[in-house]
């Protein structure tokens, strides 16, 4: 199977609480917060498409589109 | 269908705390129904009272939000009453094994086909921090101010000495097993308890001085162990994760069909 | 007249009778004294015409249970005594906010608490009224014999299903376990008032709370085409909680006129020689036989008395016991409590200071002596 590529780093910023567990949790420290407490991709060509960002987010906020999605 | 397909959107962003596990487990099994492509029309969601028992209004299933330690006897009725409908049942620990604890036992020794999911974040979140019969002793709540006394409930031992068919536990770190669980238990035929360790940063993690959710949900990681691990031998002190307990029994609206059927022969 | 419809039976067999006629599907309870016979009959009666019988852990979840077989589609019953209903009250409240048809059989025995469990009271009736929290209405039935405890257990089904509302039948223990002759109806002779469907089609915006203009509330079953919550707490016209004061306000009204702007439609009662009646005796369940008992004797030795038996207690039919008492010189009312019912008639007539209270509450039957009795001296006769 292809390795998945990335597309975007779908976030719902209405529904961000900023509480950072995908931040701390990403395996290449790709995500970051803003000023405003809202997850941002900061490096995001790093992101290896794990999606546990997308498992652990207790907000429903955060989904990492990929290629494969179509 | 897609997750989102799922979910009330009208509603979110929801009321749980930031960094509240809760959220997790939400995803968890909208996750786990959309892979099991189950129909919305199929799912009743019951659930009683509490910070837990709110995930019932963000679904688009059939939901009955109930009262207070009473969501799985309202559910027997629902089951018994309509057997081919898909009953999922998440309670807080308080709701669960307190005020509901009478209600969990004959559930699971009935062994009706029910899937509860015991959201254990060890406090009263939404009355604001009080301990629950998970908390565990030494441990600090608002009505234990000198530290609790009380002994805590171990959620799988209780399940599985009551008689459920299937038991089970992770946590809201170990997503992909969480998963994997939960779609167990859904397709499991007959009473099945999933306990999740689930983080409650503002008040139990907040009392005891845990951190943050990602620092509560990091002991998650640190402090358990796949069921039989080589880890649980050396440090007795970790806490098992995976499926304790499963084993086919006949399930209790089968059991009660045959018991028509005698009747209507007159035997 | 066919005789296998002719039973010799008690009125706990009555009421079971009563309720599978009615379409009874689901049934949850726990063992209480005097009300078991109902559910030890029914262990046997329902699974035979492929309905659902569950012996529950306590009382609290009969009544959760039951609730929830309604919210499929099902008729739903639990009976219980004293005790029992003290526990059913948080989930009766529940059905009530909810809108869930149910009935629930009390068959009373002596309060408080623990009581004397194999003798006779009327002493639940205002726990009835107000034994759950919050502002509410509440409709409950009673009957003295063995015809009508089949015909009320019929006529609660009926109103539980019209009104979405739990009904609560007020026997007690002498009725439950007395034994007597019942004719059970051919089928079609009483009513039957079936639940109120919702003719919204599938993807279309249904509305589960919204009552339609005549305060009735079409229905969905649970597993159907609409998905909608249900909620203790109150709730918007999906079901889904809300605290806006006006959504607020405006469900406590629909719940508590529903029943009080249909009183009249609920009321059940039976009168006896109340025409020219100047003494009226007013009575309802066991109580009213040794009444009517007092009457029939009475009469004939010239006395102008009648009796007025209240089937409906609740909501209670205060223009209905006002009018019927209009021209009586006084009003006695026989009941097996510290005069539960004689506060409300008071209550409903002009002339609350010519209501008295003929009663037993040391679990003896209340008998046409005893009333005769406290006739006399209501009557300046002496003892």
């Amino acid at each position: 199977m292809a390795k998945p590529k990335l597309k975007a780093h779908v976030i719902n910023r209405e529904w961000c609480k900023g509480c950072g567990i995908c931040v701390h949790f990403c395996p290449k420290s790709v995500l970051e917060l803003d000023e405003a407490d809202k997850v941002f991709a900061a490096r995001r060509s790093d992101c290896i498409c794990c999606h546990l960002c997308e498992l652990r987010c207790p907000d429903l906020a955060i989904e990492i589109e990929t290629e494969q999605d179509g | 269908m897609a997750i989102k397909d799922y979910i009330r959107e009208r509603f979110f962003p929801h009321i749980w705390c930031p960094g509240c596990g809760h959220g997790t487990v939400l995803n968890s099994l909208l996750r786990t129904v959309s892979q099991l492509g189950m129909s919305r029309n199929e799912i009743v969601m019951v659930s009683g009272i509490g910070c837990s028992s709110r995930i019932s209004g963000y679904v688009d299933f059939h939901t009955l939000h109930t009262l207070h330690g009473r969501a799985l006897a309202f559910a027997t009725g629902v089951k018994l009453s309509r057997p081919e409908l898909n009953l999922i049942v998440p309670m807080g620990d308080g709701d669960a094994l307190a005020i509901g604890g009478n209600h969990f036992i004959h559930a699971a020794r009935r062994n009706i086909d029910l899937t509860a999911i015991v959201m254990n974040n060890r406090i009263y979140g939404m009355t604001g921090g009080q301990y629950s019969p998970l908390s565990g002793h030494g441990t600090l709540a608002t009505t234990a101010p000198y530290t609790n006394i009380d002994y805590a409930f171990d959620t799988v031992e209780l399940a599985t000495a009551a008689g459920a068919s299937f038991v089970a536990r992770s946590t809201t770190y170990h997503v992909q097993q969480l998963a994997k669980i939960l779609k167990q238990a859904i397709l499991h035929e007959g009473f099945s308890v999933v306990e999740v360790l689930t983080q409650c940063p503002t008040y139990f993690g907040r009392k005891n001085r845990l951190g943050s959710a990602a620092d509560m949900m990091e002991d998650y990681k640190n402090n358990t162990t796949p069921i039989g691990s080589k880890a649980k031998k050396e440090n007795p002190d970790l806490i098992e994760r995976g499926v304790f307990v499963q084993k086919e029994i006949p399930e209790y609206c089968s059991e009660y069909d045959k018991i028509i059927e005698r009747a209507m022969k007159g035997k | 007249m066919k005789t296998e419809n002719i039973k010799f039976i008690q009125g706990n067999e009555a009421c079971v009778e009563g309720a599978l006629y009615a379409g009874l599907d689901f049934f949850a309870g726990y063992p209480i004294t005097p009300s078991t016979e109902i559910a030890e009959l029914l262990s046997r009666r329902l699974p035979q015409k492929g309905g659902k019988f569950i012996q529950m852990e306590d009382e609290i979840a009969s009544m959760s249970a039951i609730i929830g077989a309604s919210l499929t589609g099902s008729k739903v019953m639990t009976a219980t005594s004293g005790p029992g209903f003290s526990l059913m009250q948080e989930a009766l409240g529940y059905a009530i906010m909810t809108e869930i048809p149910c009935v629930i059989v009390n068959v009373q025995r002596g309060g408080p608490s623990t009581g004397i469990p194999t003798h006779v009271s009327q002493g639940d009736v205002n726990q009835t009224r107000w034994g759950t929290h919050g502002d509410h209405a509440i409709v409950a039935l009673t009957a003295s014999n063995h015809q009508d405890v089949f015909e009320t257990t019929v006529e609660a089904f009926n109103i539980s299903e019209t009104y979405r509302t739990p009904v609560v039948l007020l026997y007690d223990e002498v009725v439950g376990h007395m034994r007597e002759r019942l004719r059970v109806p051919e089928t079609g002779e009483l009513p039957l008032a079936e639940r109120l469907r919702t003719s919204v089609s599938e993807g279309v915006d249904y509305h589960p709370y919204l009552p339609r203009e005549d305060g009735r509330l079409p229905m969905s079953d649970f597993g159907g085409v609409h998905r909608y919550n249900v909620t203790g707490l109150f709730h918007d016209m999906w079901g889904f909680p809300s605290d806006n004061p006006k959504v607020v306000h405006g469900l406590l009204r629909h719940l508590v006129d529903k029943i009080q702007n249909n009183v009249n439609q609920i009321a059940r009662f039976k009168e006896f020689y109340l025409e020219d009646a100047e003494c009226i005796l007013i009575s309802y369940g066991s109580s009213a036989r040794s009444a009517r008992h007092v009457v029939e004797y009475l009469r004939p030795r010239g006395e102008r008395i009648g009796l007025l038996e209240l089937q409906t207690l609740w909501p209670f039919p205060h223009d209905i016991v006002n009018e019927k008492c209009a021209n009586a010189k006084y009003m006695v009312v026989v009941e097996m409590n510290m005069g539960q019912i004689l506060r409300e008639v008071k209550r409903a007539v002009k002339n609350p200071e010519r209501v008295f209270l003929a009663n037993r509450i040391d679990g003896v039957f209340i008998a046409p002596r005893d009333i005769r009795d406290i006739l006399r001296i209501i009557q300046g006769k002496g003892v």
